[in-house]
Formats: structure tokens, sequence, C-alpha cells
């Protein structure tokens, strides 16, 4: 059982690495395409597929990759609430260690349950998505999508749009693009912006005067409790303003590319024609996923003992 | 009592914030008084704790500390938590009433006040509820809770702000008929409903919500618009953002009878000591940034708090080793208070050791009213000897696995200290002594 | 082995090849990477001058094949290109050295993962001996027989500057 490091945000990676995990899911896109989309690489290694949060999509992307290297795959699901009450983070990592598997993958619906995991468990973490926190491997994918479609990224300029404060996606995101050389923009209602934004990201409350200059628009999902909570009035009005619909994206670069982590609220943040048009990388995004999963399993379980191919 | 023999203190450097004196002598506790204070004091036929180098202080006061019971007597009780109290320095505490049932009625306080008596430890002063049951709709009876034995005179409802400001000013009207005080926990739900950490970079950075500085500073805000309408004697807990300083030191150069304490942990860490979602980082109110740290420091000088409280408040293990916003707020504080202060405080030049022995003795017992015999009044012939002793100058390393407390949610565990307390004298008796000093725990 | 013995060993693998296969209308050369793929492009090059037929010719990364990745310690997979549809096909494998018969292992069972060849085979410059598996070439440019702490080095023009086989101790 070799512990090779963790993926608990993609400030953990150095630059060399995301070029690593890039160029690897590039070798892997291609398994994906073989007749047998299956390689030996991980055979006899377990890995445990923790989820404390409904999520198919990306339970099913990181198993369907760690069945493609082979690996063992245990799927344990559980609801935050029933967990809340039964048994503990630390008693479901100790019993996880004693059953001696050799990779954790763990999405969580509150923030630093990875951190804590890794620290009561001597084995690979994967954040597969903490609270508002982190989801390095979303922002893997999505920088591998990006390269696929606009090649070069240094100097391109991204706008994530929408509930940037509670998004853990454009969290490790900004900072993934940040380290492709991006340029970020926020933009949001001031009610959905986070109380302070790292120096480097561009703040906007116009959707509208942004547009014209991105060549990645990312949309964000937006979810109706926010309503609740006063962030905005209404989602019509939210649509409003905020939605990508095709009057907008007349406004936008030829060659922008539309990018959603879904799953998609369409009529909302998005609208239908845009997510079907040729700009949207929307499914790119998901056949993205297991092949970047794939790099990052294979990267963090596939070497030797003690040296960690990730920081 | 009488039995004890007479123990002479020999050679310590007296400091007595009560008098504001700091010299050299010798100190003779005889039936737990003070019998002598001078220079060569005869040790024929006395116990002799040769105190050379140490400093000996009145008996410190924390007013604000949570010992979980009735209730919670798995994460302390009053024995534990009162020897907790004594290994800290602290000869006496003031309990708050979040207790389950509450602290809110005569019986009950009564019934604590005495067995709290009964064990002989630090003397415990019980802070009552304002509200029945702190469910911040109906006064609680806090005149009979006066009148009983426990003698209350304090009232909180302190884990919870009040938010409804009639209430709020209908109990600092009602206690100001008997010269009680209202301990306020100023903390507006509605602002920071949710929160874990202080907002802003750092709630950003760890994907957490945020309790916005507004949260406290709104409420201390009509606090003390509350306080200056009715004269009644408010007093401010915990406070931790530099604008709620700014508020306190105008309303206290306007002449308003308030009083502020700080924590320990607010004056030593900011939110920037949060690592790896340690739990034993939460508390509440967050730590906020440097900058409120600063202001905090600035404020023990110039008088714009009072007393160093702890907010001691033990959890469970098993509630504390958890996800981050799964976790209660709280850390234990009393036994880890003096040495930190004194490290990162007085050693490090600022803040002189006669005002932060200020702020654990004189200052606190002026925000409770409490007077000597009960509490204070100085090192002087004929007081009770309820004293500390202290070391400072060597390194000492915190270990919270020693604590008499139940509680082990301290952030400073670990961390090299260069006070300690020695010796607690408690009527006289030796009621700590640290180890290498003749026992480690209380005897 | 000097750069003039080299082609020599190639172009007669060449004819081996061709003469084993009769012709070169049903052949794919498969280069392990890394130097058997300017091997195999070699070979390929040979197969034309003799034939007059361009035989389709694929590289291979069997870094996810192997097993002992556990003791890399960075694993680098680099990329796989395979001619489409090897069904029925003689396919050749062609590698610099072969050692232990592993990487052979490998690479033969990444081929089948793309389809199932009339026949595998195994085309190499050198053939040291001490295989740890039952595989055989059946083409040896040179067998050189070697103790097993030697080291066998292969350099290629496209990948080293120059041409030629080396014999040296590790360290």
């Amino acid at each position: 059982m070799a512990v090779k490091g963790h993926l608990l945000d993609v400030d953990d990676l150095r630059r060399e690495d995301l070029e690593r995990i890039l160029e690897t899911a590039r070798s892997f896109s291609e398994v994906l395409r073989r007749p047998i989309k299956k390689v030996p690489s991980l055979r006899g290694k377990t890995v445990v597929n923790l989820f404390y949060e409904p999520s198919t999509r990306t339970r099913l992307s990181f198993e369907v990759a760690a069945k493609r290297l082979s690996a063992d795959v245990l799927n344990f699901t559980a609801s935050a609430s029933s967990v809340e009450k039964g048994e503990s983070l630390k008693d479901t990592a100790l019993t996880l260690r004693a059953m001696g598997v050799d990779a954790v993958i763990i999405r969580h619906p509150v923030a630093g349950a990875p951190c804590l995991l890794r620290r009561w468990l001597d084995v690979t973490v994967i954040n597969a998505g903490d609270g508002m926190h982190a989801h390095p491997t979303q922002a893997l994918l999505d920088l591998f999508t990006m390269r696929e479609r606009l090649g070069d990224m240094e100097g391109a300029t991204i706008a994530y749009v929408g509930d940037i404060l509670h998004s853990r996606v454009a969290r490790s995101g900004m900072k993934a693009c940040r380290a492709a050389g991006m340029r970020v923009v926020a933009v949001a209602p001031p009610t959905l912006m986070p109380p302070a934004v790292p120096d480097y990201v561009e703040v906007s409350h116009s959707f509208d005067a942004v547009i014209p200059r991105c060549d990645v628009i990312y949309m964000l999902r937006i979810q109706k409790e926010r309503q609740q909570e006063a962030r905005f009035p209404s989602l019509e009005e939210y649509a409003r303003l905020y939605q990508l619909d095709k009057e907008r994206l007349r406004k936008a670069k030829p060659g922008v590319v539309v990018m959603h982590p879904g799953p998609m609220n369409r009529g909302v943040e998005i609208s239908s024609e845009v997510a079907d048009a040729p700009h949207a990388a929307i499914t790119a995004q998901v056949s993205a996923g297991v092949a970047v999963r794939m790099a990052v399993l294979f990267l963090l379980l596939g070497g030797g003992e003690g040296g960690g191919v990730l920081a | 009592m009488a039995s004890l023999p007479d123990l002479l203190i020999r050679g310590a450097r007296v400091v007595d914030p009560f008098r504001g004196t700091d010299e050299g002598m010798d100190l003779l506790v005889s039936r737990g008084r003070v019998a002598e204070l001078g220079k060569g004091i005869p040790a024929e036929g006395r116990e002799v704790i040769d105190a050379e180098g140490m400093i000996v202080a009145p008996g410190f006061l924390d007013i604000h500390v949570h010992l979980r019971e009735p209730g919670r007597e798995d994460e302390e009780t009053l024995e534990s938590g009162l020897a907790a109290a004594l290994r800290g320095g602290f000869t006496a505490v003031c309990c708050m009433p979040n207790t389950d049932p509450p602290l809110d009625n005569a019986a009950l306080v009564e019934e604590m006040a005495l067995k709290a008596a009964k064990l002989g430890l630090a003397d415990l002063f019980i802070v009552g509820c304002v509200t029945r049951g702190r469910q911040g709709r109906e006064l609680a009876e806090m005149g009979l809770m006066h009148l009983s034995r426990a003698r209350v005179r304090a009232f909180s409802d302190d884990g919870d702000g009040i938010e409804d400001a009639g209430l709020m000013r209908r109990a600092l009207e009602y206690v100001s008929g008997f010269g009680g005080v209202i301990v306020s926990h100023p903390e507006d739900r509605g602002l920071s409903r949710g929160g874990q950490v202080n907002e802003g970079e750092v709630s950003f950075a760890l994907g957490l919500r945020g309790i916005p500085a507004l949260a406290e500073e709104v409420m201390v805000a009509r606090d003390l618009l509350l306080a200056g309408e009715t004269g009644a004697r408010l007093h401010l807990a915990h406070l931790s953002t530099a604008r709620s300083l700014h508020m306190v030191r105008e309303a206290k150069s306007r002449g308003l009878r308030v009083t502020a304490e700080a924590t320990p942990h607010h004056l030593v860490l900011s939110e920037r000591d949060i690592r790896d979602y340690d739990t034993v980082y939460k508390v509440n109110p967050p730590l906020r940034t440097p900058e409120d740290v600063r202001e905090l420091r600035q404020a023990l000088t110039d008088g714009t708090v009072d007393a160093i409280a702890t907010d001691h408040a033990p959890h469970a293990p098993e509630e504390k080793e958890r996800e981050f916003e799964y976790a209660p707020f709280g850390v234990v504080g009393m036994e880890s208070a003096f040495p930190v202060l004194y490290t990162e405080l007085v050693e490090r030049g600022e803040l002189p050791l006669m005002r932060l022995l200020d702020l654990l003795t004189r200052g606190p017992a002026e925000v409770m009213g409490l007077q000597a015999p009960e509490y204070g009044g100085g090192i002087e012939v004929g007081c009770r000897a309820d004293l500390v002793l202290l070391e400072t100058g060597r390194e000492w390393v915190m270990d919270a696995g020693a604590f008499a407390s139940k509680g082990r949610n301290c952030p400073f565990h670990g961390r090299k200290v260069k006070g300690r307390v020695a010796f607690t004298l408690k009527n006289g008796r030796v009621a700590f002594a640290a180890a290498g000093r003749g026992g480690e725990g209380v005897g | 082995m000097e750069e003039d013995d080299v082609q020599r060993a190639v172009r007669r693998i060449a004819h081996e090849i061709v003469e084993r296969n009769k012709g070169a209308a049903e052949l794919v050369l498969v280069g392990i990477r890394t130097r058997g793929v300017p091997l195999s492009n070699r070979i390929a090059t040979a197969i034309r001058e003799i034939e007059g037929v361009e035989v389709p010719v694929g590289r291979l990364d069997i870094t996810l094949y192997r097993d002992d990745l556990h003791t890399l310690e960075q694993p680098v997979v680099r990329e796989t290109y395979l001619p489409p549809d090897i069904d029925g096909r003689q396919v050749v494998i062609v590698d610099d050295v072969l050692f232990t018969g592993r990487s052979v292992r490998a690479a033969m069972d990444a081929i089948i993962d793309f389809g199932r060849p009339a026949s595998i085979q195994l085309a190499v410059l050198v053939d040291r001996g001490h295989r740890e598996l039952p595989i055989r070439a059946d083409y040896v440019g040179k067998n050189v027989p070697t103790s097993r702490e030697e080291e066998v080095k292969v350099a290629l023009r496209e990948v080293d500057g120059e041409d030629g086989v080396f014999i040296g101790y590790q360290g």
C-alpha cells in the first residue's frame, strides 16, 4: 500500500504536476477511444468512493476511471443527515484503514472533510468536492477541456458567472486558471460574491460588459435556496441579468467556449439553445472527466512507494 | 484548618493590583489568612516555600466559564472545572448558565452554589439566565436568584444574544433595581447564522460560511444605546472586533457604566492560525484578523477592556474531532490562560505584568461587583489567603493532556510558554502545586 | 555493433519478415517506445525498398501494462498509436533489446486490447538473454551474451544522435 500523496485542492499541485496530469490525461483519452477501454495498471488496487452527497455524475466518473485502470471499486454512499447521527467520519476512516484500501475518493457536503480524512487515514485521499471549499478534479478537467479547445491558454480570459460565493467549482477553477496563466473575471450580483476574492480575480457585476472579452464563459449552477436566503429576489430576475442566452452569446467572440459543471438548470443560468450550441463544451467536459480522473488515479497510485508524484 | 501548620512564603515578589504595590517580601499564612507581611520573617516551626524569583499575586478570578453541570457531566463537572480553575491560578470563577437545564431559577442556582461550596475547591459565583429557559421570550426570576443563597448578581443568556431589543431593555432596567449586571453575548443571529469562521479572506479560502464582524458590532451598538438609556450596568462578553472596541471606548468616555472582557484566545490567535480544518480553532466569536488582535491588545492597555476571561468551554473529544461545520464552538482556557498571556503579552513587552494581573483580578472583580470577603481586596494582613505563586523565565510546553479539566480542546496545546502557575493557595492551603514544585495536581 | 552493423541488421530483419510472411500485404509493425519506434520505422523503410509496399507502423507505450509500476518513481504515460483495424493482420512487435521478456508480454497484452491479429511476432535488434517469461524473438539482429549485471544500451540516430550498441556495467 503505497502512499503517493493526495489531491485535496489545486494548490497542492505544482505547475509541473498540473502539466503532467494534463499530459497523462491526453494519453488516457486515447485509451478511451480504444475498442477495449481498459488497462491493467491499477490491478490489485482498491479504491473507495466515499460519497456523503448524492452526485451520480462525479461518482460514476470516478468509478469508470478506476475500473478502466483495473482497480477494484467499492462504493460507500451515505446521506449526510444519516451520517450526522450515525458513524462519525473518524470511525469510518478507521474502518477503511483496517480494510486496507489504497485510496479514498471523498465527496462531502462540508468543507475540510477530505483534510480530516487525510489526518486519520494513511492512504491516498482524493477530494471529489467538499462543501464550498474545493473540487480539484473538476478544475483539472475544465483546464483539459479548455486546452483541447483553445490550445495555449496563456493570457486568455475566463469569466466565472453566477454563485461564486457558494461554488467550490469556481474556487478551485479560478486557482487552476490562474496557474495556467489565464485572466480570471468573476461575475455575480454582490450578494453572491465572496467577501474577499483573491487579488488576481477581477470582479464585475455586469455580465453584459464582460462578455465581449471572454475566451471562456463558465456558467455556474444557481440553487433555488439562495432566493430564500435573500441573495436575489427571484429566479426570473436572476435569469434576466445573468443567464447566458442566445442574445448574450451573440455579443461574445465567435470562438468563445461555453462551459458548465453540470447539472444544468436550463432556462435559469443557461438557455437551452446555448447549452446545445456548438460553442458549448459541456459534453466534452464530461468525457474529459474520465480521462483526467484516470490520470489522477494513475499518478497517485501507479508509481513507486515513498515518492509522491503529486505534491 | 487550624490544624494546618503555618506557611511561610519566602523571598517573593508580591504584586497586588488592588493596592498597586509591587515589592519583594516574605508572607506568612496562618489559619487560612495572611498573618504577616514583611522582610525576614523567621522560618522555624513553619512550612516554607522558597519563592525566590516567584511572583505572588491574589488568586485570579475568571468571570466567564462553562462548567457544563448540570446536563453534560461527561464534558465537565463542578468538581473537574473548579479543580481546573485552581490549576490555572483562579481561586474564583463565574459560571455561565447555558447548562441543561439552564440556570434560570433560584432553586437550581442555590443547589449548584451549595454543591460547589462543599467541594472546597475554587469559589463559584453563578451567572443566572436573563430569560426563562434561555428562550429569549420572558424574563427569568432574576430578583429571586439574586436573593437566593447563590446571591446571583450577573445575568446572561450567553451562548446566544438577546435578539429582542425590547426584552433586552427591560432586562437592563429590571436588574438596575438591585444593582445587577447584564452580561451581553453580542451576536446578531441574522448576520451570523451558519457561520463557522470570521468572514473574509479565510472564510473564502476554507470554503466555510463566514461570521462577519458586523454580527457582533450591531449588537454591541444596540446594547450600548440601551445601556445609555437605562443607566443600567452592562457587561460585554468576549469582544473580538476593532469596531466593537472603538464603540466601547467612546461609550466609556461619555461616562457610560459599561465594562468589557477579552479572551486569551482572541488576544493571541487570529483567523490565520486556523490550520487543516482543526476544530480546536472553532470558537464563537470566531478568531478575527491580526488587526483585530492588535486592537484588542491596545484595548487592554488603555482600559477599554476591563477583564480577561477565558470563556472556558470544554467539549467531548468525539464532538470536536469531526467535520468543522459539525463541531461545536469553544476552547478550554483556564489552565492555559496565564502561561500564554504572560508569554505573548508580558514577555514580549506589550503589557506590564501589573496590568495583566489587574485584568485577571481587580478588573473582573469590578465587573462583577465582587468585594472582600467574597473576592478581592488585595493582599494585606488579615485577608483570606487565596493566592497564586507564579514562575516565569524558564520554558515549558503546554500539555492539555495534563489538564484537570475534562476538556482537551485547547488551541495552545504543545505551545512553548515562559510562565506558569507554580502554586495556588486557597484558604491558605496549597490547593495546587505544579510538577517539580512538590506535586502535580490538586492537594 | 557499429553504425553499419545496425543498418545491416535492420535490412536483414526486413528481409526475414517479408520472407516469413510471404510478402508484406498483411503486415503491421508496432514499435515499443522509445527505441522500438525508430527501429520499426527503419524496418518499414527497408520493406518498402524490398517489396514496394507501405507497411503501417504503430507506436506503443506499455507503461499502463507494466507489471513493475510500483518500482517506478514517476511513471510517465506517452502516446500510443496503433493503425486502425489490426484484426487478422500479422503484427510484428519491434524493440531494441530483448531481456527479461516482460516488456514484450506487456506489449502483447496491449495489442490484444486493440484487436485480434492473425499472429504476433517479435523483432529485436539485440537479444541479451536472461528471459523470465517463455518468450522468444522471431527476428534477432544480434545475440549478445551478457551477464545479468551488465547493461546493454542501444543508441539510435533518431533518439541518441548516433547508432551503436554498447555494453557496460551498472553504477
